[in-house]
């Protein structure tokens, strides 16, 4: 991994592939693969995608390849890591692929040794920012933490518009707010936001009495029911699918910038189903597996045949935080240190 | 005829190695974990000896906090268990109270009901915003939004829940003491110029006060080991408890040191408070000497009937009719605080729950399987183990009895911190297998087995067994044809008790469970944290109905009525 203005040229390529989509053949896969997966007829997806979403996308392709059973364990990032790390611990090689929101998870693992070198071929085609160099992941969506708020209960006007809003008294007892040690995503935008805003800010806003939830698929959740009226951070997908089912869910983008993880994925080395692993992966970053979690995941995408829905507001349009995975990595127990003190867990 | 018998007879009496077997698996039980536990309490990363673990524990308000409040909230489970169940139990057992089979019903439902299920319901009905009640309490007196009656996400409204699903351990060991009340004794209190109340506090309470003590420790423990309630009540409100603290210390890269040095003040507590309590029992247990008394009087409440009948009622909504009624609504609607309307009921939560959800079918098997494998071990083991000693067989039968009960001092998440240190290395690597999880719940359930069926067999006259033998059976055989279909109404009670324990566990699961030993409620503590509340009232609903299911089912069985050998 390279380090600095990695990250802002990630964005910068993002925001040009998704302006300028430029058409090129959709590579074939092999079906030597798909012959050995079917063989295998399993295969084991780790991952921190909203739940609903990383099962709809296995149904998806168990349709397209019928034999291969996938089986999801959903969870935290920051979870996902720990089963990992347990696991190989104990030497129990369970994960065929895994996908995580925090993008420092896949470096550790890579560092490890215990990625294999393999990324569909036309990954190739990505900005070099969301692909490892030597090609052991790729970033297979792109999630944004943004502030929201429940129409029925706060009206646009009062609505808050930045971070610095929240701190308003207004708010207190109001907020409902993800956690970083459960959440790749909010371990990414407290990283991004720490950096910007400064621990002084959270310091005050652990003063706020917010909700706490785990997962930043949850906040959304809690917007929709009317828990609290405003979140905090939270995936912006989540939010989308909530609202087009109808929820009074409004997203702002706040004025600060909204902070942006990188998810990525990648086949385990020792994967219990090679063939399944990497017939999956590729399915991930097709253009119909991006386009899937796009349109049914309501997610943002590196690849450059994607089409994004007409009534998003386009990335060139958002002010984004971003962050360099290595950095990230060091800086994870000040965060884990700094969170508990000021939020209390 | 004798003769015959005497050259027929000379059966391998299988108690000694029997004695020897089961000692050994009662020590790699109890000693194995525990002993990792204290190596690793007390060593560094490098496996250096040093006590900076607890200086740690001792130092940093992070840990400090968390164990203080874990106290003071168990003895608030303990206090509202007490005040709560003893009227209860007393209604039930000695008063003519109408609907006392319904309650009784109602109060075993909320043993049944897992903890953090409960937690789950208590959120849908009580979070302060979008709980059912609250919305109820807007709209019944037309406040605005934010006008709540009731927050679940505090101190109060966590000790509220513990208290829901540990209090049938006070209500069944009351309720059990009051009947157990000779009529004779209050008659004799009476006849002598005694009051009501004056029979009542001088008489009765003496009585049961052993039983009403034990179960109030019984819901302190509870409540002090408990990780799934806290979990999902405490941590929304920003704080920890001690279990908690503990499951976060195993964050990638776990720091298990620190773990287990956060455990072993759990161990020392249980152990001093059982102790504490066999102190304070020794010199006071009233031994009911029964002879052919004259079973409990039922009072005649009069006019009072149909409030007691509405007072116990209103109890048991709490734990049971409440929470049941707030996850069938929200398995059939879309958003848990939308109002119920034909048109807002969906089945795309039971789709999603046995139609896509890839970890449903896998849970359910898996919790099912290592509920009956679990069951009949525990059961087994501890009717061997009761056996032995309740008929002392073999000159260590003190040994063997102190050795089945001796898990009861140690908590769910501590024994889940020692078998994940003892288990995950060679040789003997069961992480990752369901083996592990079994080994936690025999443990876990094998104290009160034991106790239960001890009490059973000590009540069973030996006379028939000494017949069997006569006739020429080992002593094994004459357990399993003679003993074991006497016993069969307890140990079935003890085979479900072991089922539900299973079904209920968390605190150790948590952290014995991989991708391919999930369990179901570990899948329901999954989707809690991400507020999938939809899926999990349906898995909760589903786990609730095995579990009545297959308690229904066991106490059907046709008993084995003891065969003549042939």
């Amino acid at each position: 991994m390279k380090s600095k203005g990695l990250s802002s040229l990630l964005v910068a390529a993002l925001g040009a592939f998704l302006a300028a989509a430029a058409p090129a053949p959709s590579p074939v896969t092999p079906p030597a693969l798909v012959a050995a997966a079917q063989q295998e007829g399993k295969v084991a997806f780790y991952t921190a995608m909203d739940v609903q979403v990383a099962e709809g996308l296995a149904k998806a392709f168990e349709a397209k390849y019928p034999g291969i059973a996938v089986e999801v364990e959903r969870s935290g990032a920051e979870r996902i890591f720990q089963r990992v790390g347990q696991e190989y611990a104990s030497d129990i090689h369970a994960v065929d692929a895994v996908d995580s929101s925090d993008a420092a998870h896949l470096l550790y693992w890579k560092q490890q040794g215990w990625l294999a070198a393999y990324v569909p071929e036309d990954v190739a085609r990505w900005p070099a920012s969301a692909r490892d160099a030597d090609g052991f992941y790729a970033s297979n969506r792109a999630t944004l933490s943004v502030i929201g708020y429940n129409t029925r209960l706060v009206s646009a006007t009062d609505a808050p518009k930045s971070y610095a809003d929240l701190l308003e008294p207004q708010w207190s007892g109001k907020i409902v707010k993800a956690h970083p040690g459960y959440s790749g995503n909010i371990m990414t935008a407290t990283f991004e936001l720490s950096r910007r805003l400064g621990w002084d800010y959270f310091k005050k806003l652990g003063e706020q009495h917010i909700m706490q939830v785990q997962s930043s698929t949850e906040p959304p959740k809690k917007l929709a029911l009317g828990e609290r009226p405003v979140m905090f951070d939270g995936n912006e997908y989540n939010a989308l699918i909530l609202k087009a089912q109808g929820a009074p869910i409004a997203i702002v983008y706040p004025a600060e910038g909204t902070p942006l993880a990188a998810g990525s994925a990648g086949v385990m080395k020792d994967a219990p189903h090679p063939n399944a692993a990497r017939l999956f992966i590729s399915y991930l970053f097709s253009l119909e597996g991006q386009q899937f979690l796009v349109d049914k995941g309501h997610l943002r995408s590196f690849h450059p045949d994607v089409k994004e829905p007409p009534d998003r507001v386009p990335l060139s349009e958002i002010k984004l935080l971003t962050a360099d995975p290595a950095e990230q990595e060091k800086a994870v127990d000040e965060i884990k240190r700094k969170y508990a003190e000021y939020f209390g867990t | 005829m004798s003769l015959a018998l005497a050259a027929r007879r000379a059966p391998l009496d299988l108690s000694r190695p029997m004695l020897a077997l089961l000692a050994l698996i009662l020590c790699a039980l109890v000693l194995l974990p525990l002993g990792w536990l204290l190596w690793y309490g007390f060593t560094d990363k490098t496996g250096a000896p040093t006590l900076a673990n607890f200086a740690r524990l001792a130092g940093e308000r992070s840990f400090l906090a968390p164990f203080l409040t874990t106290l003071a909230i168990s003895a608030g489970v303990a206090a509202a268990c007490c005040l709560v169940a003893t009227p209860l139990a007393w209604l039930v057992a000695r008063t003519d109270m109408p609907g006392h089979r319904l309650v009784r019903l109602l109060v075993t439902a909320s043993f049944v009901t897992p903890p953090f299920l409960g937690a789950i319901a208590w959120e849908i009905l009580a979070a302060p915003n979008s709980g059912l009640l609250n919305q109820w309490y807007q709209w019944l007196f037309g406040l605005d939004p934010y006008a709540n009656l009731l927050d679940i996400y505090t101190v109060t409204g966590l000790i509220f829940v513990m208290a829901c699903y540990a209090f049938p351990y006070v209500f069944v060991l009351v309720a059990n003491a009051l009947e157990r009340i000779p009529a004779e004794l209050e008659d004799a209190s009476a006849i002598l110029g005694g009051g009501r109340w004056h029979t009542f506090r001088r008489v009765s309470l003496p009585i049961v006060m052993p039983s009403l003590l034990a179960g109030a420790l019984v819901a302190f423990l509870q409540a002090m080991t408990q990780f799934g309630a806290p979990a999902i009540l405490a941590l929304p409100a920003g704080f920890h408890v001690i279990t908690t603290k503990i499951w976060s210390l195993f964050q990638f890269p776990p720091d298990l040191h620190l773990a287990a040095a956060a455990s072993l003040p759990l161990l020392v507590l249980t152990v001093l408070l059982l102790r504490g309590q066999n102190a304070l029992l020794g010199g006071r247990g009233y031994a009911v000497i029964a002879g052919k008394s004259g079973a409990a009087r039922r009072l005649p409440l009069g006019p009072w009937r149909w409030p007691a009948l509405a007072f116990a009622l209103g109890v048991v909504a709490l734990p049971v009719l409440l929470p049941y009624a707030a996850l069938l609504k929200t398995a059939l609607v879309r958003t848990a605080s939308e109002p119920l309307a034909w048109q807002a009921l969906t089945l795309r939560n039971l789709r999603f729950v046995f139609a896509e959800f890839s970890a449903t079918r896998l849970a359910l098997a898996n919790t099912f399987i290592l509920g009956v494998a679990s069951a009949t071990c525990g059961t087994a083991l501890a009717l061997v183990a009761a056996f032995l000693t309740a008929r002392r067989l073999v000159p260590a039968a003190r040994l063997l009895g102190f050795l089945a009960t001796a898990p009861a001092a140690i908590p769910g998440i501590v024994l889940g911190v020692g078998l994940f240190l003892a288990y995950t290395r060679p040789p003997l690597v069961l992480y990752g297998t369901l083996m592990i999880l079994l080994l936690a719940f025999v443990t876990i359930e094998l104290p009160a087995a034991y106790q239960q069926l001890e009490a059973a067999l000590a009540a069973l006259h030996p006379e028939l067994e000494e017949a069997s033998r006569i006739l020429g059976a080992s002593r094994l055989r004459s357990l399993w044809q003679i003993t074991a279909p006497l016993l069969g109404s307890s140990v079935v009670a003890t085979w479900c008790f072991i089922f539900i324990g299973a079904i209920r566990e968390l605190s150790a699961t948590i952290l014995l469970t991989t991708a391919n030993t999930k369990l179901v409620s570990v899948i329901i503590y999954d989707l809690n944290e991400s507020g999938d509340l939809g899926a999990i009232s349906v898995l909760g609903i589903t786990l609730l109905v095995i579990s009545f299911l297959t308690v229904a089912l066991a106490n059907r069985l046709p008993r084995r009525r003891g065969s003549a050998p042939s």
